[in-house]
């Protein structure tokens, strides 16, 4: 018998075509579960809202530009914690990765603070920052930050010894070195550890909202469950998700174009 | 004049809580546009002793002189290539020759020329704007070669350069090196565990023997210049092979 393969065969990826139509599928076999659990009654609206309600909702809600501000807000937000963060990681996590003395010095005490959750330390920025949108970076910082800074250290220790050892041998000093060859080979890894913290910096951004906020995406959320309005709840958590989707395609995008060596063009 | 000394070098490394000591007393002299092999079983510290020439690695002691000078680490004087080629990969063929160019102090201008040179020396003139991953290996290592001898070194180290390449672009490497050597000459160290390549390229063969690592051999190559495929088949080059081959083996049987 020869071997046949097939999407149940393993080690076989699927083809572009079958990949998306049963990527796709789910989303709308998920969506018409949605739609008939609530159509047929079988849960109450209360607890989950009929698709069709939930997007009158936001469509309403875009209309009257609450969701806007909202969204305003929490990308400003985002935008500001996510920009301190990574400068702070790229150059330690660079330092770091290059030499021995920055080794040192942060690899255990971030690899010792990477394990406090995030969340105990709400109550305490709390208290340093109130609700203000400090607390928000606060809290995003520290939940990307020690990540950041361990995975960029690790794509400059994944930079090839011969190429600083090419570098040294063309005469070149050792920040000459660390510029114009270690960053720039460790580059594609850095956006990639940048891109994936991203997703977690979404995480962070939300849960501040949520506990200390006057304005925001997580703070309408918290709001609606005042009002049992579910049906902003899950409008709301769906447009998150989407948000980190459109994010991350955006951060993928990027990365074709800044790293285009990297593909084959013959 | 460009000649290599290494006098009474000795190297060892920490293994464990312990030294090992990984090349003992090496004597070793490449004289000027001299080209010689180092060959020997793996783990005769033949690479080690390249590394520690390039002065990308350091030594417990001894002295390592150019042309009578002491070295002081690594150099423009001493180009290396090296077996992963070493291709910037975000920078095309001609960028990463203008790339040592531009740390070897040349003007904007004169890179350009001299890299496009030195593409051509290699044949590979049409692949000035490719990046090293639209290459093959052995296209690689000709830029890589072609980037070494841009800026003119005065030793040119090679550490295993075509061992990771298969037997036919080996062999059409090593007929575009020596082509490249007769021509351009200069000095040249050459690690490789291929005696047939060793005696194809080399003026003199330098056999190397484990535990610790020291020189054990040395033979001339008395085959005239230039060398061409057909001296391959030649008795003397039968012959040389076999006793090269010979002076390695005989270390194996040392416990």
């Amino acid at each position: 018998m020869t071997q046949r393969s097939s999407l149940f065969t393993i080690g076989q990826p699927p083809g572009r075509r079958s990949y998306w139509l049963i990527g796709l599928g789910v989303f709308v076999l998920l969506g018409l579960a949605w739609y008939l659990s609530t159509a047929s009654g079988l849960v109450p609206r209360l607890f989950l809202p009929a698709p069709a309600d939930v997007l009158a909702r936001m469509l309403s809600l875009a209309a009257d530009g609450t969701l806007w501000a909202d969204l305003k807000v929490s990308l400003y937000r985002i935008g500001v914690a996510f920009l301190i963060s990574s400068a702070m990681s790229i150059v330690i996590g660079t330092l770091a990765g290059c030499y021995g003395f920055w080794k040192a010095a942060s690899e255990p005490l971030v690899d010792f603070i990477r394990y406090m959750p995030v969340v105990a330390f709400v109550p305490l920025t709390i208290l340093w920052a109130g609700t203000s949108d400090v607390q928000k970076f606060l809290i995003i910082w520290i939940g990307t930050f020690f990540q950041q800074v361990l995975m960029i250290m690790d794509a400059v220790k994944r930079v090839p010894p011969d190429f600083i050892g090419l570098g040294r041998t063309l005469g070149m000093r050792d920040p000459a070195i660390l510029l114009r060859i270690v960053l720039p080979s460790a580059l594609p890894g850095i956006w990639d550890a940048l891109r994936i913290s991203l997703g977690w910096a979404w995480t962070w951004l939300v849960l501040a909202e949520l506990v200390a906020a006057t304005s925001g995406l997580g703070y309408r959320i918290t709001v609606s469950q005042r009002f049992f309005q579910t049906d902003t709840i899950i409008g709301y958590i769906l447009l998150l998700g989407l948000l980190g989707l459109v994010t991350d395609q955006l951060m993928r995008a990027a990365e074709r174009v800044l790293f285009r060596y990297n593909r084959r063009r013959r | 004049m460009a000649t290599l000394e290494i006098r009474g070098l000795n190297k060892s490394f920490p293994h464990g809580r312990e030294q090992r000591q990984v090349l003992r007393d090496i004597e070793l002299t490449l004289h000027d546009n001299e080209f010689v092999s180092l060959v020997g079983t793996s783990g005769c510290g033949k690479s080690t002793l390249l590394s520690i020439a390039a002065g990308l690695e350091g030594f417990d002691s001894g002295q390592v002189l150019v042309d009578g000078e002491p070295i002081r680490g690594a150099g423009l004087d001493r180009g290396v290539v090296f077996q992963s080629y070493t291709l910037l990969p975000w920078l095309n063929a001609r960028e990463n020759i203008e790339f040592a160019l531009k740390a070897a102090g040349r003007t904007r201008g004169e890179c350009r020329r001299i890299a496009d040179e030195h593409l051509q020396l290699v044949g590979l003139n049409d692949y000035a704007e490719a990046y090293p991953n639209e290459l093959s290996g052995g296209m690689k290592q000709r830029v890589a070669i072609a980037r070494a001898l841009s800026y003119r070194p005065k030793i040119l180290l090679m550490d295993e350069p075509f061992g990771a390449l298969d037997a036919m672009t080996r062999h059409q490497m090593q007929e575009l090196l020596t082509r490249i050597w007769e021509h351009h000459r200069l000095t040249v160290m050459f690690v490789t565990h291929d005696i047939e390549e060793a005696v194809y390229l080399s003026d003199r063969i330098v056999v190397m023997g484990r535990g610790p690592g020291h020189i054990k051999a040395s033979f001339p190559v008395e085959l005239g210049r230039p060398r061409h495929e057909e001296m391959a088949t030649s008795t003397a080059f039968i012959a040389l092979q076999r006793q090269v081959l010979k002076a390695i083996r005989e270390d194996e049987r040392q416990p």
